[in-house]
């Protein structure tokens, strides 16, 4: 037997208070926690300007209003971050809310009862996503822009050409109900919103499927070779952003009382900006229900806001856009901060 | 000392060439075994055969005595062998904890269907953090993701989460070639562990003074087959390196200094 060497233990680096380098390791640490709350501090700061800027916007009236513009984009957005986190992206989740609507309206004229119609709502979505989830598994596409692309085409030009371009008037009580009620102030969308949002908030958190999703995210060739099931994860995850498109139907139709084919149009990048801003990354595996909902709400208040200050309507995209650039921007910060901290613990080590 | 992974006249073909030609390996219990040669050798053809990556065209292994198929590397790690390769196969997003039971996961109840059951994340977080104590490795936060440690502590996780699984072969490609000083001392240590703690240990390495101070055993591979075997040491040092390179006159190539896979030959 050889001699066993006794090694010294291996001391981290940050036991070692040593001088001058400690700070700068703390300062970073600092700034990367600030980076990860600044989403909700920014929605913070926004709320409170706006509520000294207009006496309006905390209403109860106008705080209902922003939630239930805000709730589809939620919703939407709670399915996009999934696609996100394995970096992935979908585009035609705003196509698919207009074919769902559509295909519900016709359900609906045909005399189905309301549980068959959110069933067909729910199903159209999922139905759309697990296309896209297919096409890129199976299809070996290297990226899933050009799948959900061509869906985000085809979904659009199915729900014009089985609406005849016209919107189909009546939607089935439980969905008007959903999309157009209240609680007191509180709109019946933001309660479904919120559920929604628990669910796969739980899911991610706490279930084997969730950690499979951000093990995909975060080095999917890894996850393969530690078994993690890529490609289900994948498919699971463009069916599940589908369907929850099917919610933010059911949503969109009920408001409208309608079923539009031209619902929907541009929802996909609501959805996308809303998960960037929110603080997740572009670069997938980090983010939470948490960040898409914030970013949600901060589209939604900026909108609100803006109208309530009677600021120029087309002013509103401009900002949006700045503001996807911040969080953009603050996204490549995040990296670099996080760059710089591993080259710093190593050097302290 | 047991025999936990024995390979016997391991042949593999990628086409027209000949990358493992009738190897034979052993490797004991409590032992690192250093494995040698030039780039395009047959050394990672050779572990990709023992990981489950490739199926070898001729040859056996055994583990424990017992012949075994190796159809995966799902395979492979069922029987108690696990791979280190040089990319590490971390997950930069996740926490310790969540890269070691990564495709793994202690979850439950057991009726539910494998992704719908709940984490069991307590249970793994405390084995995590008992295997990293056993193996002295501290950590400035066991709760920060990976991404945020430095290359060092990112391959000291990855060489635990290895140990933590494998009951018998420790496989580790290259563990300090992108490390520095201090930082390789560390992943050395840990390997020193490892074999006090019964594993069998597989390095594969360019840094003749690494492979000096852990290695009991070296294998040098050229061209796909064993060239000679030697006991690590400041004194055989110039001896590896040239079977390494193949130099003075291809002497060992010639058929009566080829090994025998039973003991350490000296050339």
């Amino acid at each position: 037997m050889p001699v066993v060497a006794q090694p010294e233990p291996i001391v981290a680096p940050a036991d070692h208070p040593s001088a001058g380098g400690d700070g700068r390791y703390r300062m970073l640490r600092a700034a990367l926690q600030v980076i990860r709350l600044g989403p909700v501090l920014i929605l913070a700061g926004l709320i409170i300007a706006m509520w000294r800027l207009s006496p309006v916007f905390l209403t109860t009236g106008n705080a209902g209003n922003v939630l239930s513009q805000s709730a589809a984009i939620a919703v939407l957005a709670v399915g996009q971050l999934l696609v996100i986190l394995t970096r992935g992206i979908d585009l035609s989740v705003g196509s698919t809310i207009a074919l769902s609507s559509v295909v519900g309206a016709i359900v609906f004229q045909r005399g189905a009862d309301g549980f068959v119609v959110v069933a067909v709502m729910l199903a159209v979505g999922a139905a759309v996503g697990f296309v896209n989830g297919g096409f890129y598994v199976w299809g070996r596409l290297p990226h899933p822009f050009i799948i959900t692309l061509a869906t985000l085409s085809a979904a659009r030009g199915l729900a014009l050409q089985l609406s005849g371009g016209q919107p189909k008037r009546g939607v089935t009580s439980a969905v008007r109900t959903v999309g157009g009620g209240s609680v007191s102030w509180i709109p019946y969308s933001a309660f479904l919103m919120l559920g929604v949002a628990l669910v796969v908030a739980i899911m991610l958190k706490r279930l084997v499927w969730g950690r499979w999703i951000y093990a995909t995210g975060g080095n999917a060739e890894a996850a393969r070779r530690t078994g993690v099931p890529v490609k289900s994860v994948l498919i699971s995850v463009y069916a599940l952003c589908g369907l929850l498109a099917g919610v933010a139907a059911i949503i969109t139709s009920g408001r409208l009382n309608a079923g539009s084919p031209t619902s929907g149009n541009l929802a996909e990048l609501d959805s996308i900006a809303a998960v960037i801003i929110g603080g997740a990354s572009f670069l997938g595996g980090r983010g939470t229900v948490v960040n898409a909902l914030v970013g949600a709400f901060m589209i939604g208040v900026i909108r609100n806001g803006m109208n309530l200050l009677n600021v120029n309507a087309f002013l509103q995209p401009i900002v949006i856009g700045a503001v996807i650039v911040l969080a953009v921007e603050t996204d490549v910060i995040r990296a670099r901060l996080e760059e710089r901290f591993r080259v710093r613990q190593a050097e302290l080590s | 000392m047991t025999v936990a992974l024995a390979v016997r006249g391991a042949t593999k073909r990628f086409g027209a060439v000949l990358a493992l030609d009738n190897v034979d390996l052993e490797v004991h219990s409590g032992e690192v075994l250093a494995l040698l040669g030039d780039n395009g050798a047959g050394k990672s053809t050779l572990i990709k055969c023992i990981s489950g990556v490739h199926r070898l065209d001729a040859g056996e292994i055994e583990i424990g005595g017992a012949p075994v198929t190796l159809s995966s590397p799902a395979a492979a790690r069922a029987h108690g062998i696990e791979t280190v390769y040089q990319d590490l196969a971390l997950f930069d997003n996740l926490d310790p904890a969540a890269n070691f039971y990564a495709g793994r996961e202690h979850a439950g109840p057991k009726w539910l269907p494998r992704p719908l059951r709940v984490l069991r994340r307590q249970a793994m977080q405390h084995a995590t953090t008992e295997v990293l104590d056993r193996l002295q490795v501290t950590l400035p936060d066991g709760a920060a993701n990976v991404g945020l440690m430095s290359g060092g502590q990112r391959q000291v996780i990855a060489v635990a989460r290895a140990a933590a699984f494998a009951s018998k072969v420790v496989i580790l490609d290259e563990p300090t070639a992108a490390l520095g000083v201090r930082e390789s001392r560390r992943v050395l240590d840990l390997i020193l562990r490892l074999r006090s703690e019964g594993h069998a240990v597989i390095v594969i390495s360019h840094a003749m003074d690494h492979v000096t101070e852990v290695a009991d055993r070296a294998m040098v591979m050229r061209r796909g087959r064993v060239v000679g075997e030697e006991i690590p040491s400041p004194e055989s040092q110039g001896r590896i390196v040239a079977l390494i390179v193949g130099s003075a006159s291809e002497f060992a190539d010639l058929p009566h200094n080829r090994t025998s896979p039973h003991g350490p030959t000296t050339v």
